[in-house]
């Protein structure tokens, strides 16, 4: 299995173009394992995943990924301070019990961490709440208000100022529409935001 | 079995060792020899000898782990798992199942002749612990001409030698897949050990282990079994076999009272008994001691080699009480510590302890998936 770089998402392209090769990896809820495969296999990351789905761990074990079926909140206690390189939480942050948590113990573990999440303030999300007064539906939050996954709605504007209380550096910051990356008024017209952190 | 077709006709064999003065020492100090240990293979060893792997079993297992002996209906323990185009797929990989010593499998145990006296050992045989019988084992890798195999795996008790393999010779083992088990014996599962020790040692028929040639104390290693047999399946497993639903009755006041009433009973009673029959109740002591010496945990893990290489999956399943799932991710956070490579699921199964037994589908996707991932990264050509 070689996953070609035209054949991953654009976020996951930019995420990857973040990481350093060679360099050690935690993937927060990692789901199939697509991105650390890419990483492992492209970038000669060393890589692990934590998931709470018994299914992707199934996915992971098939791409020779090592994983732990464990839940974000006691996975993280094991390592030690800054035991990674990178820790990544792809689309992980809105569906955890305890975001606060598992960023303060993603920035203990990781040197850096790499943060992205759909941004609850883009334009469409906006209007439906507003105008049309329905929980939203977007590409980025494709979820019926029933079945998504999602816990907690933020934005990019909450994220920021999010770090900025508890003291958290913003290293590097990508805003993602329509598979483009965009830079004037990204709380607006983003509907995916990728953060660099650390602490 | 959904595929018979698949499975041969096998044959157990013997390698003896440890021949006086060359016994070998135990944990324990005292010496041990000659030693027999009984095992089976499946499938071929190939040039480079590099694609064995060893399944090692539980408590009351022995080394017919799959296939069918010659005029014999039944198939071994892990019958499923083994085979061509199975989990441990016996066209790429030469499976090697060796018994324990203490055991009764045929191996040399309490039961056996002590050469010494010329009368089975009974109480005479020493104590034995988890990393003696690995030490037994190591004997008859290397007497296979093995170097390294590719994977050592278990469940329970096997999963306890697993990780005694891999804390002993980690660079013998590429990778390893210790199945719901520990990494010492936690109270609670030494407390239900006890019971049956107690259960066995109270038959006046134990004549203090020196009841060969006597009828044995087949009532008291039938409720050691009993007990075993509830600390192996769930609330769940138990509700959906047994209920509440009563043995060949309608009246729950029979005339013969304290008489079996209910399925459950009758189950543990049959279960019990047939076990009598074929176990020897003081290899069931010594081993259920085995048990309840296991302790890795911690540096205990490390101690022998600091840098162990060996990749690990690590499976527990959900309904299991006896080795809970939390007792697999103590195992989980000792590797992480280490750095040891690892990966690790815990099944949605209702089936209990029983589960490693039983559920072989899930077992199945994870073991081989992993076995690939650790042929392909150590360039192995099968």
């Amino acid at each position: 299995m070689n996953i070609k770089f035209d054949e991953i998402t654009f976020p996951h392209k930019i995420i990857v173009k973040i990481v350093e090769p060679t360099s050690t990896v935690l993937d927060l809820g990692c789901g199939n394992g697509e991105l650390l495969e890419y990483l492992i296999t492209n970038k000669h990351v060393q890589g692990y995943g934590i998931e709470i789905e018994e299914q992707s761990i199934y996915k992971c074990i098939e791409r020779g990924i090592s994983v732990f079926h464990l839940n974000l909140d006691s996975g993280l206690s094991d390592y030690n301070d800054k035991s990674f390189d990178y820790v990544i939480l792809d689309q992980t942050l809105q569906e955890v019990k305890n975001p606060d948590k598992v960023l303060h113990d993603a920035l203990r573990v990781g040197s850096h961490v790499i943060v992205s999440f759909p941004n609850f303030a883009h334009y469409k999300a906006r209007w439906q709440l507003a105008i049309m007064g329905k929980a939203p539906i977007a590409p980025a939050l494709p979820f019926e208000w029933y079945n998504t996954p999602n816990l907690h709605f933020l934005s990019l504007y909450d994220f920021v100022n999010y770090c900025k209380t508890k003291k958290i550096t913003i290293e590097q910051n990508f805003f993602i529409s329509k598979n483009k990356l965009i830079k004037i008024s990204p709380n607006f017209r983003a509907q995916i935001g990728i953060f660099v952190i650390k602490k | 079995m959904e595929n018979k077709t698949s499975t041969e006709i096998v044959k157990k064999q013997y390698f003896t060792f440890a021949h006086p003065p060359k016994e070998i020492i135990l944990e324990s100090g005292e010496k041990l020899g000659p030693i027999t240990l009984a095992y089976e293979t499946y499938g071929k060893l190939n040039k480079n000898r590099n694609n064995a792997i060893l399944v090692v079993h539980a408590l009351s297992g022995d080394s017919h782990a799959a296939g069918f002996y010659e005029n014999d209906k039944k198939p071994g323990w892990w019958e499923d798992m083994i085979g061509k185009t199975r989990a441990l797929d016996t066209d790429k990989y030469f499976i090697i199942c060796s018994n324990i010593i203490g055991g009764c499998g045929e191996s040399t145990g309490p039961s056996t002749i002590n050469p010494k006296t010329n009368k089975p050992y009974a109480l005479d045989f020493p104590i034995i612990t988890i990393g003696d019988m690995v030490n037994a084992q190591k004997f008859l890798i290397d007497y296979l001409g093995i170097d390294k195999l590719l994977c050592v795996i278990g469940g329970s008790m096997g999963g306890m030698q697993t990780l005694q393999w891999v804390a002993l010779y980690p660079e013998k083992v590429l990778s390893a897949i210790p199945i719901a088990t520990t990494l010492k014996h936690s109270p609670q599962q030494i407390a239900f050990n006890e019971v049956g020790r107690q259960a066995i040692m109270s038959d006046p028929a134990w004549l203090n282990g020196n009841y060969y040639g006597h009828s044995g104390p087949k009532k008291g290693l039938a409720v050691a079994r009993m007990v075993g047999h509830i600390t192996y399946m769930s609330t769940i497993s138990m509700e959906e076999k047994f209920s509440r639903r009563l043995k060949e009755k309608t009246n729950i006041f029979p005339s013969d009272k304290f008489s079996i009433d209910f399925e459950v009973e009758n189950y543990l009673e049959y279960r019990g008994d047939n076990f009598a029959k074929r176990f020897d109740a003081n290899s069931y002591l010594y081993i259920t001691k085995a048990l309840d010496y296991f302790d890795l945990s911690e540096e205990k893990f490390t101690q022998k080699n600091k840098n162990i290489k060996t990749k690990f999956l690590i499976i527990a399943f959900k309904s299991d009480w006896l080795y809970p799932p939390s007792q697999s991710r103590e195992i989980v956070k000792l590797l992480k510590i280490n750095g040891i490579p690892a990966s690790y699921c815990e099944i949605d199964s209702s089936y209990g302890h029983d589960a490693f037994l039983v559920e072989i589908e899930k077992q199945s996707e994870l073991i081989k998936h992993f076995l690939n991932s650790v042929v392909r990264e150590n360039n192995i050509y099968i």
